[in-house]
C-alpha cells in the first residue's frame, strides 16, 4: 500500500498570555491509502490541534512552528494557510467531521445548500445536478426521504442524523483522507455504534484513509488497523491495534488499559487501577518525560534524560520511553 | 464488602412523570412529554442499583422524582418506609439530609463564588448538624474523606482539576452522613485516566459508611462495574432489571441485547469476533411514543401484537424482570 500522507516533526505551539504552550510537540505519521488510523488521547494532549495542523486550520494564537507535512509529493506547509493550494485541498482532497454537528453545520443554511456548496467549487458542478447528488449523497449516507429532506435545516434534524450529514458532506468530493475528530462523543452508543459502521463500510467503498481521533480506546479496538497514543503533545506509542491492546508497552498505555471498566466484568472482581495524579498543564513544561509524574515504572534515569524518543520494540511497534516494563506488569 | 439487605431502602410504585408542553398566550397545554411512564422498581439497603439507558429515557428524571426535586404526576414514592411522593416542601427538609446527590457536570454543579469549604460546610449548616466550632473539623473531616488536602479548602472551584471538582460534590453530597445517594452520570465529564479514581472512591466509600447508591450512567460498561442490580430504561419505561452478572450473561429484551452489543471494547480480538445488532433507526420522541410496547418499531421480533400491547414488567426466574411479550 502506498503512503498517502507523511507527517514528520511537526510541533504546532501556542503563544498565550500565561506562557508558551506546546500542543504539538514534534510528532510523525504516516497513513497508507485505505487504512484506518486510531488517533487515542485525553482531553488536551494535543490530537485534534494535530489534524487542525494537517489542514492547516490553526489560528492565532497558535503556530505551526515546524515539521513537514508530505501529501501527494508536496509539502502542504510551503503552502499559504489561506492560499489557492490548500484551498483545493481542504474539502476535497482532505476532509473533517467534527464532534458536534450542530455547531459545524451553518444553521441558517438548508442542508441542500451547505451540500451543494462544496460540489459546486470543487467539482464544478451546476445547481441541479449538485442538488441531485446531494440527495444521492444522503441516500448512501441512510438518511430516510433524502429527496425532501435536503431542503430541511439542520435543526430539524437528530443529533445521529447531523453527524450522517457531516459524513455526506466528508464524501461528496471522494476525498483521499477523513479526519474524524471525536465524530461519536456527542451520540448515544446505539447511535455510535451505527455511525461507525457506516463510516468504516464508506471509506472501505470508496477506497478511503480514515483518521479517527479518538478517547475511548473502544471505539478504535473495532475498525483501527494501527493506533497512534498521545499524551502531553507526543506520541507516546504507535502500532498495530492488536500490538497495543495485546501488548502495550508505554505505562501511560497500560495506565489507559487498567482503569476503564470491560463489559462483563463482575461486581467486586477486577478493581479499577486509576493512573494516578492529573495530567499535565501544557505551559513551560519540563524537559524530562511529561508522564514521569504520574509514572509507576519511572527509573532514576527518567528524571535526568530528556523525553525519550520513539524507540522500536516490535515490528511496526514504537514507544517512547526509557524502560522496558515487559514482565513487570 | 458489604452485602445488599433484603431490607428496602426505596420503593417506586407506578411512577409518572409527565412534563406538560404549552403553547400560546393562555399557556394552553397541548401534549405532555413522557419523561416517565409507570415505572417500578426497589432499592435495598447497601445495594447499588444501576440506572442505565440513552438519552431521553428518563433515568435523570427518575433520580429527581426520588430526591423530590420534582412532584411526580403519579405513583408513590416509598423512602425509608414513608411515602414521600406527595409531601410537602416544608417536611421534605429533614429528609433531603437523608438523600445525597452527585452531578454530572462538576463546572456546573458548584457555586464559583463560593470556596470549596464553605461548599462542602454549608449542609451542615442548613439542617443545623455541626456548630460554629465544630464545623471546620466536619469540613476537614469531609475533605480527608474524598481524598483532598483540608488546606485546599479556601480555594474557589476554578483553582481545582476536573476530578478534585468532583471530589468536592461527593464530598457535599455525604456532609450530612445520608443514606442513599443518587449519583446522576458522576463520571461522564471527566477525563479518562481520572475516572477509574472516582469510581474506586465511591466503591471504597460505599464499604466504609455503608452507603446505598442510584447510580445513572449512560456507560453500560462503567454502571456494571459498580452496580449489584441493573435496570435498563427505555424511553421512559423499564424494559429490563436484574443482576448485573445475569444482565451480561443472558440478556433477554431485544434493546438490552442491541445496547450490549453496541458498547465497545478494548480489546480488538475480542471485537472482531462480536456480532453487532445495529437498530434501525433513532429513539422517538417521548411526545409521541410508539402504541403498545416503545421498542416495537426497531424490534426485530416485533409482532403485530406488540403495537397494540404493552408489555408488563415480569419476573421470568430467579428475579430476572423483564418487559417483552415475545419472552
Amino acid at each position: 500500500m502506498s503512503v498517502v500522507l507523511d507527517v514528520e516533526n511537526l510541533k504546532t505551539h501556542f503563544h498565550t498570555e500565561y506562557g508558551l504552550v506546546k500542543a504539538v510537540d514534534g510528532i510523525s505519521f504516516n497513513i497508507d491509502q485505505g487504512e484506518i488510523i486510531g488517533l487515542v488521547g485525553e482531553s488536551g494532549c494535543g490530537k485534534s490541534v494535530s489534524i487542525l495542523s494537517v489542514m492547516q486550520l490553526i489560528q492565532t494564537p497558535g503556530e505551526i512552528v515546524d515539521g513537514k507535512v508530505m501529501f501527494e509529493g508536496n509539502d502542504l506547509l510551503q503552502h499559504e494557510a489561506n492560499g489557492p493550494e490548500m484551498r483545493a485541498i481542504r474539502g476535497r482532497k482532505m476532509t473533517m467531521i467534527f464532534q458536534e454537528p450542530m455547531t459545524s453545520l451553518n444553521p441558517v443554511l438548508t442542508i441542500c445548500r451547505q451540500m451543494t456548496e462544496i460540489l459546486e467549487l470543487h467539482l464544478d458542478m451546476d445547481r441541479h445536478s449538485a442538488r441531485e447528488r446531494a440527495i444521492e449523497l444522503l441516500r448512501m449516507v441512510g438518511v430516510p426521504d433524502a429527496a425532501s429532506r435536503v431542503d430541511d435545516y439542520p435543526h430539524q434534524f437528530s443529533g445521529g442524523m447531523r453527524q450522517r450529514v457531516m459524513i455526506a458532506m466528508a464524501i461528496s468530493c471522494n476525498p483521499m483522507i477523513i479526519f474524524a475528530d471525536e465524530p461519536t462523543t456527542a451520540v448515544d452508543v446505539t447511535t455510535q455504534a451505527q455511525l461507525l459502521e457506516l463510516m468504516k463500510d464508506l471509506v472501505t467503498r470508496l477506497n478511503t484513509s480514515l483518521v479517527i481521533v479518538t478517547h475511548n480506546l473502544g471505539v478504535v479496538a473495532r475498525y483501527a488497523q494501527r493506533i497512534y497514543v498521545m499524551y502531553a503533545g507526543r506520541i507516546v506509542e504507535s502500532g498495530l491495534a492488536e500490538d497495543i491492546f495485546d501488548n502495550p508497552q508505554h505505562p501511560y498505555t497500560v495506565g489507559l488499559l487498567n482503569s476503564v471498566p470491560r463489559l462483563g466484568e463482575k461486581r467486586g472482581g477486577r478493581k479499577l487501577v486509576p493512573i494516578y495524579g492529573l495530567p499535565p498543564n501544557l505551559i513551560d513544561m519540563p524537559p524530562t518525560c511529561a508522564f514521569l509524574p504520574r509514572c509507576t515504572y519511572k527509573t532514576e534515569k527518567c528524571g535526568k534524560e530528556p523525553w525519550p524518543a520513539l524507540r522500536q520494540v516490535g515490528d511496526n511497534h514504537y514507544i517512547s520511553c526509557y524502560v522496558d516494563i515487559r514482565g513487570k506488569q | 464488602m458489604k452485602s445488599p439487605s433484603n431490607e428496602q431502602m426505596v420503593e417506586v410504585k407506578n411512577l409518572k412523570m409527565y412534563f406538560p408542553i404549552t403553547r400560546g398566550l393562555l399557556r394552553r397545554k397541548v401534549a405532555d412529554v413522557k419523561a416517565i411512564d409507570d415505572i417500578s422498581f426497589e432499592i435495598k439497603k447497601h445495594e447499588t442499583l444501576g440506572l442505565v439507558g440513552e438519552s431521553g429515557c428518563g433515568k435523570t428524571t427518575t433520580g429527581r422524582c426520588i430526591l423530590r426535586l420534582y412532584q411526580p404526576t403519579s405513583g408513590n414514592i416509598i423512602f425509608e418506609g414513608r411515602d414521600i411522593s406527595r409531601e410537602r416542601e416544608g417536611k421534605l427538609k429533614p429528609l433531603r439530609a437523608n438523600m445525597g446527590a452527585i452531578f454530572q457536570d462538576p463546572f456546573g454543579s458548584l457555586n464559583p463564588r463560593q470556596t470549596a469549604g464553605s461548599i462542602v460546610g454549608d449542609p451542615l449548616k442548613v439542617h443545623n448538624m455541626a456548630t460554629k466550632t465544630d464545623l471546620d473539623d466536619r469540613v476537614a473531616e469531609l475533605f480527608k474523606l474524598v481524598g483532598l488536602d483540608p488546606a485546599m479548602r479556601d480555594r474557589v472551584p476554578h483553582e481545582f482539576s476536573g476530578g478534585q471538582r468532583q471530589r468536592i460534590g461527593v464530598a457535599r453530597a455525604l456532609a450530612c452522613r445520608p443514606s442513599l445517594v443518587i449519583c446522576d452520570e458522576p463520571i461522564s465529564a471527566l477525563d479518562v485516566s481520572i475516572q477509574a479514581q472516582i469510581i474506586n472512591l465511591l466503591e471504597e466509600l460505599q464499604e466504609k459508611m455503608g452507603l446505598t447508591y442510584l447510580f445513572i450512567a449512560h456507560d453500560l460498561a462503567v454502571v456494571q462495574h459498580i452496580s449489584d442490580r441493573v435496570a435498563v430504561m427505555y424511553l421512559g419505561r423499564i424494559v429490563e432489571l436484574t443482576t448485573s452478572e445475569e444482565l451480561y450473561e443472558n440478556p433477554l429484551h431485544p434493546y438490552t441485547k442491541a445496547l450490549l452489543s453496541a458498547i465497545p471494547i478494548p480489546d480488538p480480538k475480542t471485537e472482531k469476533t462480536r456480532t453487532r445488532i445495529v437498530l434501525k433507526g433513532e429513539v422517538p420522541s417521548p411526545v409521541h411514543p410508539p402504541s403498545g410496547c416503545h421498542f416495537h418499531p426497531r424490534c426485530n421480533l416485533a409482532t403485530e401484537e406488540c403495537s397494540k400491547i404493552r408489555p408488563t414488567l415480569h419476573d421470568v426466574g430467579g428475579g430476572h424482570m423483564v418487559a417483552c411479550t415475545r419472552i
